[in-house]
């Protein structure tokens, strides 16, 4: 069974919500994101979003692409980080499922066959492409289908209901909800439309609800705990790497997924 | 004037055969489509059509001149030259017929707003200039290295009530002032229209650039039916992400007698990082929205480019370039920085013509070209800019 899936099946049985942090491969280097993975497990991630760098990032934030810049300036290279996921993911005692954010460049460069294959070789569990819309995505699909790799897919407020239907019909694994209009950064509240979107998506798909973007602060995540069945921190981490290295982190998402239980 | 042609590319997913589509995030589809639909009316409506017709003859001051360059001709020594004066439009470039003809799809979806990316600042200008006319609010995203090379154009955009912003990410060039661009328009997609300026981005923005352009080939049809009493024998084009190419070209595809010739920047060598010869050089890949030619490292990291014209100096291009490429319907290839420059001496000494450096690029490849054919035959160049703004920066190259 995927580990996406025994997740949400357990965290549903316990009645829990899934705390999902961000992390940027290769900031600062890949050795120490992948020694990341345990701690941030240890401290409280129920699923780790694993951030694959890449030069253009049109749907991030300033925090997000200064992050990839610092990888790329520091010479990341795909295939160190998937040796190093490996040496993660092979540990039998590591159970946490590790989703790669990937830009469909890099995953057209290395061939889309190649890629996912080469990705469920590592122990990742699932892709989110944030540029890969339902309309461009059947092939792509696929193929992950066919290694029992979940492609997680963007639900975001200017979404017709007509699209969500076929999004949610070609995800797997949990729906990604974006909260808010816009790139991925912190915001000071998550807008009230929400509550209502995630409402008509669950009449459309049984699949998990994972809120990301702009979310940052334990009260997001304690709003979020009643209507979501995950949560999403990215920039708000990557900005405690930046100013107080990993441990800040951990701190971080010790607190934060205290405030889901 | 732009009569509709008949389209055999895009499909109604945006394809050039396999290139082109939309690789963005969702949050834009819902503007995207909205786009879509809006042009997809507004191409059809007489109406609309009408009065970008008005504005293009009674604003830019179309239909712009075919013109015989007589002493650039005796210079080649073969084919005799004609220039497509693009360069003599209101701005002094084609850039602006896109940027009105976006701007009135602006009004026509009741948006209240204005964003463009620049590089050279031409297309700055344009969107500024089209902004000012239709009383929109409006804001160019430029990468602080090109608000440095091409200061004139920065304080046109201000004079006009634009506001700049300089782009500090990445290489601070074209590219980098694309993805900030985007990122702005998915914040404010609801109430903001982004014009993207060449004939790149996501479906529908390479066919919509490529319809607004194409009045530059309709131009030359005709004009050289009545001028020459005959077709040219060879049309080129200078390529960064390629709309004076693209809307100059659009109109010959079918006229298989017709060579057409696409220049990139060559930069400073073959070398990776220092050059933007794109389709020369690059391969299939997705980049701003778009599969197309791009060029890249191994893991599809966009590459760093170079080339002395900021117009030019792009990674990617647009997606029917490629098609054409991959059809063998256009052949492409580079000229460098350092031939440029002589080019963009040659036409100013030769016919008082201060060019851009895009075109300069253009120049030095039609001169090529000419030289090698009989006197009898036609080669005509899209002119797409005059040099002014390319002054202060070819006076450092050529003095430091």
């Amino acid at each position: 069974m995927n580990l996406v899936d025994t997740l949400f099946t357990r965290l549903r049985a316990e009645g829990r919500k899934a705390f999902m942090p961000f992390l940027t491969a290769g900031d600062p280097d890949v050795g120490t994101t992948a020694r990341l993975f345990s701690q941030v497990a240890a401290a409280g991630a129920d699923l780790i979003e694993l951030g694959f760098p890449f030069s253009d990032p049109i749907a991030d934030g300033p925090v997000i692409q200064a992050s990839y810049t610092r990888a790329l300036n520091n010479g990341f290279k795909i295939a160190n980080l998937f040796a190093a996921i490996r040496s993660v993911t092979s540990l039998p005692n590591f159970t946490t499922p590790i989703v790669g954010m990937v830009s469909y460049s890099l995953i057209h460069r290395r061939g889309a066959e190649a890629f996912v294959s080469t990705a469920k070789d590592s122990g990742l569990s699932g892709l989110i492409v944030p540029d890969l819309v339902a309309d461009e995505a059947d092939h792509f699909a696929a193929l992950c289908r066919k290694s029992d790799m979940k492609l997680i897919l963007l639900v975001t407020p200017t979404t017709t209901p007509e699209r969500a239907a076929k999004i949610v019909k070609l995800c797997s694994g949990f729906v990604y909800c974006v909260s808010v209009v816009g790139i991925t950064g912190e915001r000071d509240k998550l807008p009230a439309e929400l509550t209502q979107q995630l409402a008509r998506l669950r009449t459309m798909s049984d699949l998990p609800l994972c809120v990301g973007f702009g979310v940052s602060r334990p009260e997001h995540v304690r709003h979020l705990k009643d209507i979501a069945d995950g949560v999403i921190v990215g920039s708000a981490l990557i900005k405690k790497l930046e100013q107080g290295g990993t441990q800040a982190v951990i701190d971080s998402v010790r607190e934060l997924s205290a405030a889901l239980r | 004037m732009p009569t509709v042609l008949t389209q055999t590319v895009p499909d109604a997913r945006g394809r050039f055969g396999p290139y082109g589509g939309r690789y963005v995030p969702e949050t834009l589809m819902f503007a995207i489509e909205q786009l879509t639909d809006a042009y997809e009316s507004a191409k059809h409506d007489p109406a609309f059509q009408a009065e970008f017709t008005r504005l293009l003859n009674e604003y830019v001051g179309r239909p712009s001149r075919l013109y015989f360059a007589e002493r650039l001709t005796k210079e080649a020594g073969g084919a005799r030259i004609f220039l497509k004066r693009e360069d003599l439009n209101h701005t002094g470039a084609h850039k602006i017929n896109n940027a009105i003809g976006q701007a009135l799809l602006t009004k026509r979806m009741g948006k209240k707003r204005i964003i463009a990316e620049t590089g050279a600042g031409q297309h700055g200008v344009a969107s500024a200039t089209a902004a000012a006319l239709l009383g929109y609010p409006c804001c160019v995203y430029m990468g602080s290295e090109d608000v440095r090379r091409q200061e004139l154009n920065v304080f046109k955009m201000r004079a006009m009530g634009t506001e700049v912003i300089p782009v500090e990410s990445g290489s601070k060039t074209l590219r980098d002032a694309v993805n900030e661009a985007m990122r702005e328009w998915m914040a404010t997609v609801e109430t903001t229209h982004y014009i993207i300026g060449s004939v790149i981005g996501p479906h529908p923005f390479p066919m919509m650039v490529r319809d607004f352009q194409a009045v530059i080939g309709e131009e030359t049809k005709q004009q050289s039916l009545e001028q020459i009493g005959r077709l040219p024998d060879v049309v080129v084009a200078c390529v960064g992400g390629g709309s004076n190419a693209a809307g100059m070209f659009y109109p010959f595809v079918n006229d298989k007698s017709v060579e057409l010739v696409g220049v990139e920047a060559g930069g400073r060598n073959n070398k990776y990082g220092e050059h933007a010869a794109t389709i020369s050089q690059g391969k299939p890949g997705v980049l701003h929205g778009t599969f197309s030619y791009v060029l890249q490292d191994d893991d599809g990291q966009t590459a760093p480019v170079h080339s002395i014209s900021a117009g030019l100096d792009y990674p990617g291009v647009g997606p029917e370039h490629s098609y054409w490429k991959d059809q063998g319907r256009v052949r492409y290839t580079s000229v460098n920085d350092a031939e440029s420059l002589e080019g963009f001496r040659v036409c100013c000494r030769m016919e008082g013509i201060i060019p851009a450096l895009e075109t300069a690029h253009g120049i030095v490849e039609t001169m090529r070209i000419a030289a090698a054919r009989k006197k009898t035959d036609v080669v005509v160049l899209c002119f797409s800019g005059r040099g002014d703004k390319d002054c202060a920066e070819v006076a450092r190259l050529v003095q430091g």
